[in-house]
């Protein structure tokens, strides 16, 4: 073997080894640090300008009295500060929110991934993201003017009270997670090998089966993701609430037929209301959003550990 | 086989920014305008130039709209924009320096004027149109009139008034057994305050057991409308509106039953639900020509600001009186 | 004993016959009883799909019935107007919304991308901070949009970057709102490449970011474009930050996205239907109708662009 052969091997190779050290790709790397970094900065601000008031505001309120009492009132004349009815408002309108969408979002994303014709699933992916790009404050005046009232009409032995409901809120918000959850969901599912589901047919399985027995539990990650991501959302909503589940009366309310004030109505009324900046009772905005970042914390932490336990890997 | 879309995002990213880039450049201020009544200081103003900005109150915003909107037919140079972040919110960017003014439903609480002193803002308060709050019922509720001693005793924190019947002071006829459901705003709204603060004695005096509308008071009406029971108290403004729809009853706080008409509450005789809706100016940004021809304006042409809003205007002497104010501080 | 494996040896008999019950059970064909579980799941999954776009429907139908007496050219050309309520229009606003959502886009594109690709490619899972930044991440998700506007108050308008009431700072708001939407989604989708792909690549000698840069991502676009679709259509309808941040509900020259005032369609949206006078709750029908005719517009790139981009294993 000459030596020119030699170095024509090895200059090609030389191109392709990475000890050509190239620069540009340790500055990629810091560029993508930092943009992950960014969203850790967005946190930090977030709770910043949520935590930093509170020292002082639970200096004037018992935290006793903010976790324990069943009245919410800043603002009335003799006010309670027990943060129990609006966490019950919004939990009212989450669950019931995602009794819609879960099996709603679910069942299309299966639908669309496994049995839908590909020119039907290009339609209707796009139109079902439509359902998501209605602005809340539409769907909110919608279920407001139509959806309630036509509930109402529908099931008049409901024990349905005054113009709001948290129940309906729910459902309304429910339906703007629907594509959420559904593309999420079906983009998992599609990534799922193709040769899994080929072999499962080969196997003689029905569609059902691979769908329910093969697909899903593959995507099952992926899956899980789209609830979370529907279930933060649905905690997070703002304006249905504020128009469909009202502020109510300051005591715990369970019935889902009246309206509840929601933590994120709340804060929405207050940020934009008449009351001082600054006083105590605008602070109670902050003790609010805290505690409400603190229940999404916890609902992704606890989302974090199963997807993590549940993941499969095909390769 | 790499599909390239690298290409076409960047190129759309572009496309869009120059789309808005080049309607910016394009576009030129296009207020909806018919002729209006023309003021006389027509032909003085058109020069003025320069922005005034204002904040605050959603009840005030509509009155600030329409002003602007008019000041600006016969002062094309002057950009006037209004802002609805609530009273509170506005006076918090007026305090920072953020707004030439702030439109407020109701007076400056003391942190607030602290806020500003510390930031060096004075400032000075235009009243600048009657407003009211309005007692509503069932069009076919056979009550007109009701004291503010029924109503107190009707609202307040510890009512136990459950049927019309009960309401002390009141002849209900055949309503009396009938369930009073209530309606009425959240404590965020200055319509809250104010009512709790004049027929309850003290500012959130209420019963925990009305339904609360939130924030649109449209929701008040719809649901007094489709009650016969029901009650709500609204913004005088919300009931000119939908006066064929429910029936304002007469208020009696010891002189008589008053109605709820224009002509009462500029008498001043709507007591003691007749309330001013202000604006209040900084002082620095009074010393621009625009900010001050602009505050002159509002008072000048109260009446038409104020009907093109459904609000109440001020009367001759509130004019002369707030045009002084504003000379005063300009 | 006679079965469908008497012809194999000794134990392979027995494997073969366990084998062979084992993928019976599993998958066996499900008869007439399977048949109509069929039939039933899929009649059910048709139903979900019905019930969904029934609901975008009845509220396009809203909107059509309460606002289809303004649908005229006036709402797109003529400024807001509270004098000459009949003929007032969102022609500002919507340039508002258009300035805002393209530097929504402008920074969602980039950081979330970016951020996505540096969580799955090249961060190292068991460092904690990787960890606390995927944590962080997901929880900024649920964070209600109203809290962004405080945020967006303290950091944008006043703060570290001081830039008052402008529609760079709505823009940035609402930017940063909807990006862990685009993180999460774009995560899912680089997730979902088969690692087979990046290992081939290296194995045929490209470096790490050689790689994912031509193999990965446009592997990954269609969901990192789902992503972004799904954000942009959250961010469009988003009124509670902005009406924090400066967006004013009046203001009639064009915005200038660094200087100056802007308005935005959902908040004008929200503002005219708490407002008495009925030409306000028509125009408000009809704002949205307009709102989604924008969104349609922006989003039907995208989804050309995902769709001429997807491919399958």
């Amino acid at each position: 073997m000459s030596s020119s052969v030699m170095s024509e091997r090895s200059s090609s190779l030389r191109t392709l080894r990475s000890d050509n050290p190239r620069y540009g790709e340790k500055a990629i790397f810091a560029f993508l640090f930092f943009t992950a970094a960014v969203s850790v900065a967005v946190t930090t601000a977030i709770v910043l300008a949520l935590f930093q008031p509170l020292p002082g505001f639970f200096a004037e309120i018992s935290i006793v009295e903010f976790f324990t009492a069943t009245e919410w009132s800043p603002g009335y004349a003799r006010p309670i500060y027990g943060v129990w009815p609006i966490v019950v408002g919004t939990m009212i309108v989450v669950v019931t929110a995602l009794l819609v969408a879960i099996p709603l979002g679910l069942l299309s994303a299966i639908y669309l991934s496994e049995y839908a014709p590909n020119a039907v699933r290009k339609t209707i992916k796009p139109v079902l993201e439509i359902l998501e790009g209605i602005p809340t404050v539409a769907t909110g005046l919608f279920a407001f003017f139509w959806l309630r009232p036509f509930l109402e009409y529908m099931t008049p032995w409901l024990p349905w009270g005054g113009l709001f409901s948290t129940g309906v809120a729910g459902i309304a918000v429910g339906l703007i997670i629907v594509p959420l959850i559904a593309s999420v969901a079906d983009d998992a599912m599609r990534s799922v090998p193709r040769a899994l589901r080929e072999g499962a047919y080969a196997l003689g399985a029905s569609r059902l089966r691979v769908a329910l027995q093969v697909v899903v539990p593959a995507a099952f990650s992926g899956i899980i993701a789209a609830f979370v991501l529907g279930a933060s959302r649905a905690v997070g909503e703002t304006m249905i609430v504020l128009l469909v589940a009202g502020a109510g009366s300051p005591t715990l309310n369970f019935n889902p037929f009246e309206g509840v004030q929601t933590m994120t109505a709340y804060i929405a009324s207050r940020a934009t209301g008449e009351i001082a900046v600054g006083s105590l009772v605008y602070d109670t905005i902050f003790a609010v959003g805290a505690l409400l970042f603190l229940i999404t914390l916890a609902m992704n932490m606890i989302a974090i550990r199963f997807v993590a336990r549940f993941r499969e890997v095909y390769e | 086989m790499k599909k390239n879309i690298i290409a076409p995002v960047a190129l759309a990213a572009a496309g869009l920014l120059l789309l808005s880039a080049c309607a910016t450049e394009a576009e030129e201020a296009a207020p909806v305008a018919e002729e209006t009544a023309a003021t006389e200081t027509t032909e003085a103003a058109s020069e003025l130039s320069g922005t005034v900005l204002l904040d605050g109150s959603s009840t005030v915003g509509p009155f600030a709209e329409a002003a602007a909107e008019l000041f600006m037919e016969v002062n094309p140079g002057v950009a006037v924009t209004v802002g609805i972040s609530g009273t509170g919110g506005g006076f918090e960017k007026f305090c920072n320096g953020e707004t030439d003014g702030s439109n407020a439903s109701r007076d400056i609480k003391d942190e607030e004027s602290a806020l500003c002193a510390d930031n060096g803002i004075a400032f000075g308060r235009v009243t600048v149109a009657n407003d009211a709050l309005s007692v509503i019922v069932n069009r076919d509720n056979p009550l007109d009139c009701i004291s503010t001693d029924a109503l107190k005793a009707l609202w307040e924190l510890d009512s136990t008034v459950a049927n019309w019947g009960d309401i002390p002071g009141i002849d209900a006829g055949d309503l009396a057994s009938e369930e009073v459901v209530l309606y009425g705003p959240g404590t965020d709204s200055g319509t809250f305050d104010f009512f709790t603060d004049e027929i309850n004695g003290e500012s959130g005096n209420i019963r925990t057991d009305y339904n609360n509308i939130g924030e649109d008071d449209n929701q008040a009406v719809q649901g007094v409308s489709g009650g016969l029971g029901a009650m709500a108290f609204i913004p005088y403004s919300f009931y000119q509106e939908y006066s064929d729809t429910v029936k304002g009853l007469a208020i009696d706080s010891g002189a008589g039953c008053i109605d709820p008409t224009v002509e009462n509450l500029l008498a001043g005789d709507y007591t003691p639900l007749g309330r001013a809706l202000f604006m209040f100016p900084a002082s620095s940004a009074l010393e621009r020509p625009e900010v001050l021809a602009f505050y002159n304006f509002v008072i000048d042409e109260n009446e038409t600001i104020a009907g093109a809003a459904g609000l109440v205007a001020l009367t001759d002497d509130q004019k002369a009186e707030q045009l002084a104010v504003v000379a005063g501080l300009g | 004993m006679a079965n469908a494996f008497s012809n194999l040896p000794g134990r392979a008999q027995f494997a073969a016959a366990g084998a062979g019950l084992a993928v019976q059970n599993r998958f066996a064909s499900d008869g007439s009883k399977g048949k109509v579980a069929n039939t039933l799941f899929l009649a059910l999954m048709l139903l979900a799909l019905t019930v969904a776009i029934t609901a975008i429907v009845a509220i396009l139908a809203w909107a059509f019935v309460e606002g289809r007496t303004r649908l005229d050219g006036d709402l797109i050309f003529n400024g807001p107007s509270t004098v000459n309520r009949a003929t007032a229009g969102y022609s500002v606003a919507i340039l508002g919304t258009l300035q805002i959502i393209g530097g929504v886009i402008a920074l969602i594109i980039p950081l979330g991308a970016g951020a996505a690709l540096y969580l799955e490619q090249f961060a190292d899972k068991t460092k904690w901070w990787n960890r606390v930044i995927e944590l962080n991440i997901q929880n900024l998700a649920g964070v209600p949009s109203i809290v962004f506007g405080i945020l967006g108050l303290a950091f944008f308008v006043r703060g570290p970057f001081s830039w008052g009431l402008v529609a760079a700072a709505g823009s940035a708001t609402v930017a940063l709102l909807v990006l862990p939407t685009v993180i999460l989604a774009s995560r899912e989708a680089i997730k979902a490449v088969p690692p087979s792909i990046l290992e081939g690549s290296l194995a045929l000698g490209a470096t790490r970011w050689q790689a994912v840069w031509r193999q990965v991502l446009p592997a990954a676009a269609p969901g990192m474009l789902t992503g972004v679709i799904l954000a942009v259509s959250r961010a469009i309808g988003e009124a509670a930050p902005l009406l924090l941040v400066g967006a004013l509900t009046f203001v009639t020259f064009a915005p200038n996205f660094f200087d100056g005032g802007y308005s935005a369609l959902p908040v004008l949206i929200y503002n005219y239907a708490g407002r008495p006078q009925e030409e306000f709750q028509i125009l408000a029908a009809a704002g949205v109708l307009l709102m989604l005719a924008v969104l349609i517009v922006i989003n039907s790139f995208a989804i050309w662009l995902r769709a001429r981009s997807e491919r399958s294993w």
